[in-house]
């Protein structure tokens, strides 16, 4: 039966109920093909085996039910998994097996879902390509030779390879929806605190957002139900009923976007964009304008200045959250000789630790936070954000959601972008405004450029998460899925 | 001009606790100039009664109420130290001799 792992997670529950597979048949499956083509994808850092079929033993008992029961998933390395190693793809928590779960974890155990493993990402979710995972990159299915997207490439080349039906993802800056974008799979980020952060390993806390991935809408839907909701845990958790984002898609899924007013933001001219890119992206507005929608312009001035001020609101955040990394009370330690003090075994420890990237935005961030200079850059970005957040609301006065291509360009080759940094941050230049704002965005296949995968991104107001997976299943059901060459 | 120099990238990586390398150094100078200087745009923008957003989430403070709860265990606290004794993390010496 290896072609479960060809099934989404709606069939696979189809399958489950009508009890012609087992929730074990469907976990062997997937981790079968995990060890069939993970040499080639590298999209997992660790495969739990043992946990994934115990957690399936225990669907088949009967002790849980429910919409994803006996669903295997793909949680990125940045989540805590008590017991399982833990490392965020970073050489300072090599080994590190956490002591407790991360509350979107214990819901995915609760739901009955096996975790398969743990994905492969650019170190501490800082980057757009997994090129800077100090474990290596994870290849993309659909061309091994070039990026998975980042940071969040495993979760996204697991579910494009058949590894898993669903993952998990964290967005920061764009972490879920670019991988999505380059992979030909679905990602959203729900509205900030509408999922907890307790247990994600932090890098910007006013910004890190997990969220479901999976290779179709309505799976991402019923995964992101299955995550979402207040948690005392995460003091930013915000205590309101989660939207209803599984009848949303279905109800979108039936093509009829009548009265529904997409708006296209005119600073985002498309420059530095690939023309293949624009094309799907246009042939896309078109297809849903066919199913009843309309296209407003709206302005939004402030965008421009997004991808500056995230620059600096992330490093500085990640500057001190990653101060943590003391080589004291878990991960790596260093130099210590039994001679040196603790600042000197401190700081050979996060140099041994750190991959260049995380060094380059500690440096950055301390910079911006520091006296003298706070007020021009971190202060500054912070207004910014205030302004990139009124663009927003205005926008969502005239327009439901807004919508654009998910990144600039398909999947680059790697080594492209990693001599001059800020290329890589290009990548998020369509993404970073929503993380600023703090609502939900989705990132939905919309065509191929060149052979590779194009996504179409979809962003909608604070805590009105149903609103894009309706418009989201609407594209689907006019587009249809991608399905990458045979590995 | 630069926007920083290699001995301000030296002084900010020893506030950060990195013992960077030379090479290091010659490398992340340039890259971090690069980088310093696009994002700088941001000054661009009069936003002087603009006020600033810390988080999305319009919260201030959140409370629980006080009622003891489970912790992790001290076991489960040390089981990732890379060096732990009597049930304590052990910590490299933190005065210089003299001291």
């Amino acid at each position: 039966m290896s072609d479960l792992t060809r099934k989404t997670a709606v069939e696979l529950r189809a399958l489950l109920d009508a009890k012609e597979v087992s929730a074990v048949e469907v976990a062997t499956a997937h981790l079968d093909r995990i060890a069939a083509v993970d040499g080639q994808v590298h999209a997992f850092l660790h495969v739990d085996r043992e946990g994934a079929l115990a957690a399936a033993k225990r669907v088949d008992a009967g002790e849980i039910t429910g919409p994803l029961a006996g669903v295997p998933i793909a949680v990125k390395d940045v989540v805590t998994t008590k017991g399982i190693p833990t490392t965020a793809a970073s050489k300072i928590l090599e080994g590190w097996k956490p002591p407790y779960d991360a509350t979107i974890v214990e819901r995915l155990k609760k739901a009955g879902m096996p975790i398969l493993g743990k994905t492969n990402m650019d170190e501490f979710a800082m980057g757009s390509s997994t090129e800077y995972s100090a474990y290596g990159p994870t290849n993309n299915p659909w061309d091994l030779g070039r990026i998975p997207g980042g940071s969040g490439g495993g979760s996204a080349a697991a579910l494009a390879a058949y590894e898993a039906p669903l993952a998990i993802g964290t967005d920061t800056g764009g972490s879920i929806r670019q991988p999505g974008a380059v992979t030909g799979t679905v990602g959203a980020k729900p509205t900030y605190g509408g999922t907890s952060r307790y247990g994600l390993i932090a890098f910007s806390s006013s910004l890190d957002t997990p969220g479901p991935c999976a290779r179709t809408v309505e799976d991402t839907a019923l995964l992101h139900a299955a995550i979402a909701g207040h948690d005392p845990r995460d003091s930013t958790s915000i205590a309101q009923p989660v939207p209803d984002v599984v009848a949303a898609a279905r109800l979108g899924l039936r093509g009829d976007l009548t009265g529904v007013k997409l708006g296209i933001v005119k600073e985002f001219t498309g420059e530095g964009s690939e023309p293949g890119v624009l094309a799907a992206f246009k042939e896309s507005l078109e297809a849903l304008v066919k199913l009843g929608a309309e296209v407003v312009e709206v302005s939004c001035p402030n965008f421009q200045y997004a991808l500056p001020a995230y620059y600096l609101i992330a490093p500085s955040e990640c500057s001190s959250n990653l101060a943590r990394f003391d080589g004291v009370r878990y991960g790596l330690r260093a130099g210590d000789d039994g001679d040196r003090s603790l600042e000197e075994v401190m700081s050979l420890t996060r140099e041994a630790g750190f991959g260049p990237e995380v060094k380059r935005r500690i440096i950055i961030g301390t910079y911006a936070l520091s006296s003298g200079y706070y007020d021009a850059y971190y202060g500054q970005a912070q207004k910014v954000r205030t302004l990139i957040t009124r663009d927003f609301e205005a926008a969502f006065e005239k327009v439901d959601v807004l919508v654009s291509p998910t990144t600039p360009f398909v999947a680059f080759p790697f080594g492209s972008r990693t001599s001059d940094p800020y290329q890589m941050y290009l990548a998020d230049l369509f993404t970073i405004p929503t993380n600023l704002y703090g609502g939900p965005a989705i990132s939905v296949p919309c065509g191929l450029s060149e052979g590779l995968p194009v996504g179409f991104q979809i962003m909608a107001p604070t805590m009105a998460d149903d609103r894009m997976y309706r418009v989201a299943g609407a594209l689907e059901s006019a587009i249809g899925t991608f399905t990458p060459p045979a590995l | 001009m630069a926007a920083i120099s290699r001995e301000e990238v030296a002084h900010l990586a020893r506030l950060s606790r990195l013992a960077v390398t030379e090479e290091e150094l010659d490398r992340f100078a340039g890259q971090l100039d690069v980088i310093l200087q696009s994002v700088a745009r941001v000054g661009e923008v009069a936003a002087e009664d603009i006020p600033p957003t810390s988080h999305s989430v319009p919260l201030t403070n959140v409370y629980r109420d006080d009622v003891p709860q489970p912790s992790l265990t001290q076991d489960a606290a040390l089981s990732g130290a890379p060096d732990a004794y009597e049930g304590r993390f052990r910590v490299p010496r933190i005065l210089d001799e003299e001291e």
